[in-house]
């Protein structure tokens, strides 16, 4: 009886703990927020002629451009990742997969964040076909083929790297998957903006990454559910 | 200065000359292994597994520093002596990234796969082949060409992808692959008469950002990875990888893969029963035959 009773509140205890390490990751209510801006002249995208693919073409208004250095109204710059780079006490496993598009021949979003082994789905929904290749170094490089109207691709990565994506057909599609060991991330819009949320008490590093220059990282310390401001700047050139 | 003393003199300065020469000819074939810590498979302990052999990286090293250090370079990367005057560019073998496979794209390729390649050459490329070398020679090379990339030790080569049994060469299936050609676009790259003149065929870029050609399959030459039907059809199920050319695995069936086969074989200047049975075809319906591109794509819709 004893031991029954012993068993049965060990069963509990492990079980319990074992939820708070799988299911509640330490959670928190700290945040760090901010904006990205850049100092310098910002080169000049480059617009893309997508006469070859008139399916493509056709849904464009106005003749898109490159997306590299993308940035808006007040030297904000669009597409830089942020996320804590260091001291993160526990990320969530991702509860969807990340959702990559291929619309209009363009990558949709530019730059795609996702956790080390989150489910990835690639879809076409263009009438044309495209050759989705990833060019990963720490993951195996694969290069696989897409026509009109094919399932999505479903995969996923198991080591954390900023891997360039593009498309041989129509080389003037180019993204990043960006693989991260956390969950704690952030792209930033238009206004350059960023949220980074539950973060629980500690001490962090926060790195801002943008495609073409090179990282940033900036210590921030939380307490109890304190909001923390950071800001990046990037310094950047016309070429 | 005395004649006994200058002939001394020259006795000496060509001994030294002989010595610098003999020094640096030993510099240029030093090969510098990956270090310890670079996570890959030692020279020591590297074997290679092809039917009945087993070759040793130990030997393979040896082989490696007299035939194919001139191209693939001293560390293993394709930035030897020669490399700069070759396109495309030799293998650098410490990404662990190979075009020629059974296996599906991504992984990495069988040790069969690696010895077949280097006992055929890739015929489009300056990599000759090395029969006069023994089998169990390719293989130890084989072995060795395994101690560059750390993929070697945490990765094991992908399982071969199955190549059903041929189906019949008929004109059906011929006309079938050439549907398949349309609706798969290879015609991008490879051209609506497969001249590899395609739209996208002057943008391609390998891995490494150097242009590479598609394959002109009027050239009649054979293909990069064999001379089959069934070599055919691994090469654009499996891709290859490194290259623009995708794998097709996920989004063609085995039948529908030999129609394709049997169609690209129509388009080699090459005395095969798909020519033959194409010509007859083309001559009794030319007028109907749609033309293959964007112009037929447009019809489509």
């Amino acid at each position: 009886m004893r031991t029954k009773y012993f068993l049965a509140l060990t069963m509990a205890v492990l079980l319990s703990s074992g939820l708070l390490v799988f299911a509640n990751p330490p959670a928190g209510s700290g945040s760090v927020t901010g904006k990205v801006t850049y100092t310098g002249t910002p080169p000049k995208m480059k617009p893309i002629d997508m006469s070859k693919e008139p399916s493509c073409a056709k849904q464009h208004a106005a003749p898109i451009t490159t997306q590299d250095v993308t940035t808006g109204p007040g030297n904000t710059l669009q597409w830089v990742v942020v996320y804590i780079s260091a001291g993160d006490q526990g990320s969530s496993a991702a509860a969807q997969a990340a959702r990559y598009d291929q619309k209009g021949c363009q990558y949709i979003p530019h730059i795609l964040p996702m956790q080390v082994a989150q489910q990835l789905q690639i879809y076409n929904d263009d009438q044309t076909s495209h050759n989705i290749h990833p060019l990963s170094k720490a993951n195996p490089e694969w290069n696989k083929s897409q026509p009109p109207g094919s399932p999505p691709i479903d995969t996923k990565y198991d080591k954390p790297e900023f891997i360039p994506v593009k498309c041989n057909i129509h080389p003037w599609m180019h993204g990043y998957f960006v693989v991260l060991n956390t969950s704690h991330y952030s792209v930033t819009g238009e206004d350059g903006s960023f949220d980074i949320k539950g973060l629980a008490p500690g001490k962090y590093t926060v790195t801002a990454w943008q495609e073409r220059y090179e990282s940033q990282s900036q210590e921030v310390t939380i307490s109890g559910s304190e909001a923390k401001t950071v800001n990046f700047t990037f310094k950047v050139l016309p070429y | 200065m005395t004649l006994k003393k200058l002939a001394v003199t020259f006795v000496l300065g060509s001994m030294a000359l002989v010595t610098v020469g003999a020094t640096s000819v030993l510099a240029q074939s030093h090969i510098n292994l990956p270090d310890s810590n670079a996570g890959t498979v030692s020279v020591e302990t590297q074997q290679s597994h092809i039917g009945a052999l087993t070759g040793h990286a130990t030997e393979g090293k040896n082989l490696y520093r007299r035939y194919c250090i001139g191209c693939h370079g001293p560390d293993g990367n394709g930035e030897g002596m020669n490399a700069q005057w070759i396109d495309p560019k030799p293998r650098d073998f410490t990404e662990g990234i190979f075009k020629c496979r059974s296996t599906p794209t991504g992984t990495l390729p069988t040790d069969e796969d690696l010895f077949n390649a280097i006992t055929r050459g890739f015929v489009t490329t300056n990599m000759p082949q090395w029969r006069p070398l023994t089998p169990q020679q390719r293989a130890d090379l084989v072995a060795f060409v395994k101690v560059w990339s750390p993929r070697w030790t945490k990765e094991k080569p992908g399982t071969p992808l199955n190549v059903p049994p041929e189906t019949p060469v008929t004109i059906e299936s011929i006309l079938h692959g050439r549907q398949t050609f349309q609706r798969l676009e290879c015609w991008k790259c490879h051209g609506p008469q497969g001249h590899g003149d395609g739209p996208s065929a002057s943008t391609l870029t390998d891995d490494k950002g150097n242009p590479i050609r598609p394959y002109d399959f009027s050239s009649g030459s054979r293909f990069m990875c064999g001379v089959t039907n069934q070599d055919l059809y691994r090469i654009f199920m499996t891709g290859l990888d490194g290259s623009p050319m995708p794998s097709f695995a996920d989004v063609v069936k085995p039948d529908e893969a030999w129609d394709l086969v049997h169609f690209l074989r129509t388009l080699q200047p090459l005395k095969t029963q798909e020519a033959s049975l194409w010509q007859t075809y083309k001559a009794a319906h030319g007028a109907d035959i749609k033309p293959i591109g964007p112009d037929a794509a447009a019809g489509a819709q």
